[in-house]
């Protein structure tokens, strides 16, 4: 049995000969739509899922890696003071776009969350932070903090290196997981339809051996059942895609100060990519007839 | 045509045909006799490809049928009609339908559904069955649709195997005349039975030639018949 683009074609032409030579199976039929169904409404979530941590992963990638924090730890005389010369320390450092000192109110408001508000600054031994915004060549983490160690003794530089890797190893993680998952449910429909078709042909092999003494060629058995799989497949993914995207559009959202959980959906140009789940389905149940097909086709010979 | 050459068949470790020489002429006509199980349905399978030998030659319209793949074998039945002992029907399908079948898997839809199917039904006396599914047949219009589904695409050969195994003699002689008509056409017949009388009644109408096998062998049948 020899694969050509007549072989995908023939699927989509029809033929309602050769359909009506393969007797019904309703039933079967029935079940194989809903676990297409089924599957392709999870394949949706679990993309949605992927280009989510992806985003995330980009975001925080290219958020962090483009900041850093200077903390001036030093005694409340001298804190003024080291904040100006590691202000002019980061003037002159390549890399640098900007640099500026947080005001009392702005780290007021970062501790706010654990200390609650009102929290007098001048009470506490808080060190004075310094943002440093990086341009496109980025700084040298090394060469800034030898020079801050000789001119500023109380700067400690935190490039957010320490931290921004596990996030944004986790987000890739997370993203990969969920290619994972759509690699598995395509596996899965695979293995279903495979299931299915090599059901149908055994319990067709009567109908094979007729077929076969009245000069059927194994392409034309074999088109018969691919044809009702793959369209099945398609028709039963479609189904499953058009609820997982209303499901999808159904999610709440928050506005722009939300987590992962509330961007869990599709941005933009990637509202393509779900459409294309019901065209995979239809593409692996084929794959998985067509070789079903052949094995059976091959065995009863 | 057909060409069996010292052919043999072995099957489960037991040798069933051995030594088997044949050759099926242009317009010929054959009875293929003998008792049962002495390998009949085994012979007519070697003659249309449903079966390999296991030593010799068979050759199908010039081809040596293990140089054949399936695809080949599909399109020389094509050329052979067969009428099986257990007349094999697809049951969901009408009689016409199943008669139909051979035009259908050849993509000739249109023959399928023409007019000469209508003078087919009517030569084998089927017309009124037409819509009629297969379990809802006897015996002897099962084996009339077998031939009239066998000798659809008017095939250069005809093999029957047991055609009036399961019909009363009326329709076995009603049977055998279609038979008769189809070798006059020019077809080539080999009729593999067991029933002596049906080879007795043919011979005042055509010049069979009756082959017997036994003890594996095929050997030309003696006055006896």
């Amino acid at each position: 049995m020899r694969f050509d683009l007549s072989n995908l074609r023939a699927v989509f032409a029809g033929d309602r000969h050769a359909d009506r030579v393969v007797p019904p199976s309703g039933y079967t039929a029935q079940l194989t739509l809903f676990a297409a169904a089924a599957m392709a409404f999870l394949a949706v979530f679990a993309l949605a899922l992927s280009l989510a941590a992806g985003r995330l992963a980009d975001r925080w990638g290219e958020e962090l890696a483009r900041s850093a924090t200077i903390r001036i730890v030093a005694p409340r005389d001298q804190r003024a003071a080291q904040t100006a010369a590691a202000l002019r320390i980061l003037e002159t450092t390549k890399g640098v776009a900007s640099a500026r000192a947080l005001s009392d109110a702005e780290q007021q408001a970062l501790l706010a969350p654990w200390f609650g508000e009102g929290l007098a600054l001048d009470t506490l031994p808080i060190p004075r932070l310094i943002e440093v915004v990086e341009d496109a060549t980025g700084i040298d983490p090394a060469g800034l903090r030898l020079r801050l160690s000789a001119e500023v003794p109380g700067a400690v530089l935190d490039d957010h290196a320490r931290w921004r890797a596990p996030l944004v190893d986790t987000a890739r993680g997370l993203r990969m997981l969920a290619w994972l998952c759509i690699a598995l449910i395509g596996a899965a429909v695979a293995a279903m339809i495979t299931l299915a078709a090599n059901a149908a042909l055994a319990a067709n092999a009567q109908v094979i051996a007729v077929l076969r003494l009245v000069g059927a060629r194994d392409d034309y058995i074999a088109q018969a059942f691919i044809r009702r799989f793959t369209l099945r497949a398609l028709a039963g993914a479609g189904v499953g895609t058009a609820l997982g995207l209303v499901a999808i559009l159904a999610l709440p959202t928050a506005g722009p100060r939300t987590g992962f959980l509330t961007g869990l959906g599709y941005q933009g140009a990637h509202w393509i990519l779900p459409l294309l789940i019901p065209v995979l389905a239809g593409i692996v149940a084929f794959v998985a007839t067509r070789a079903a097909a052949r094995r059976t086709l091959k065995e009863l010979a | 045509m057909i060409e069996l050459e010292n052919v043999a068949y072995s099957y489960g470790g037991g040798e069933l045909l051995s030594d088997i020489s044949l050759k099926l002429a242009p317009g010929s006509f054959h009875f293929l006799t003998g008792p049962s199980g002495a390998g009949k349905t085994t012979l007519l399978k070697l003659c249309y490809g449903a079966l390999l030998p296991t030593a010799g030659h068979v050759r199908l319209f010039g081809a040596d049928v293990r140089g054949l793949d399936r695809d080949d074998i599909a399109i020389i039945r094509r050329r052979v009609g067969v009428v099986h002992q257990d007349v094999q029907f697809l049951d969901h399908l009408d009689v016409s339908d199943n008669v139909s079948l051979p035009l259908t898997v050849s993509g000739r839809h249109a023959e399928a559904a023409g007019g000469d199917l209508g003078e087919l039904m009517s030569w084998v006396g089927l017309t009124n069955r037409a819509n009629a599914l297969p379990p809802e047949l006897s015996g002897g219009e099962r084996q009339r649709a077998a031939l009239a589904r066998a000798v659809i695409m008017s095939p250069d050969v005809v093999l029957a195997d047991e055609p009036t195994g399961n019909v009363d003699w009326d329709m076995s002689q009603r049977l055998l005349r279609l038979l008769i008509e189809l070798n006059k056409m020019g077809k080539t017949v080999l009729i593999a039975t067991h029933d002596l009388s049906l080879i007795r009644a043919t011979k005042a109408h055509v010049q069979a030639r009756v082959l017997r096998i036994a003890n594996r062998r095929i050997q030309l049948a003696g006055a006896d018949l």
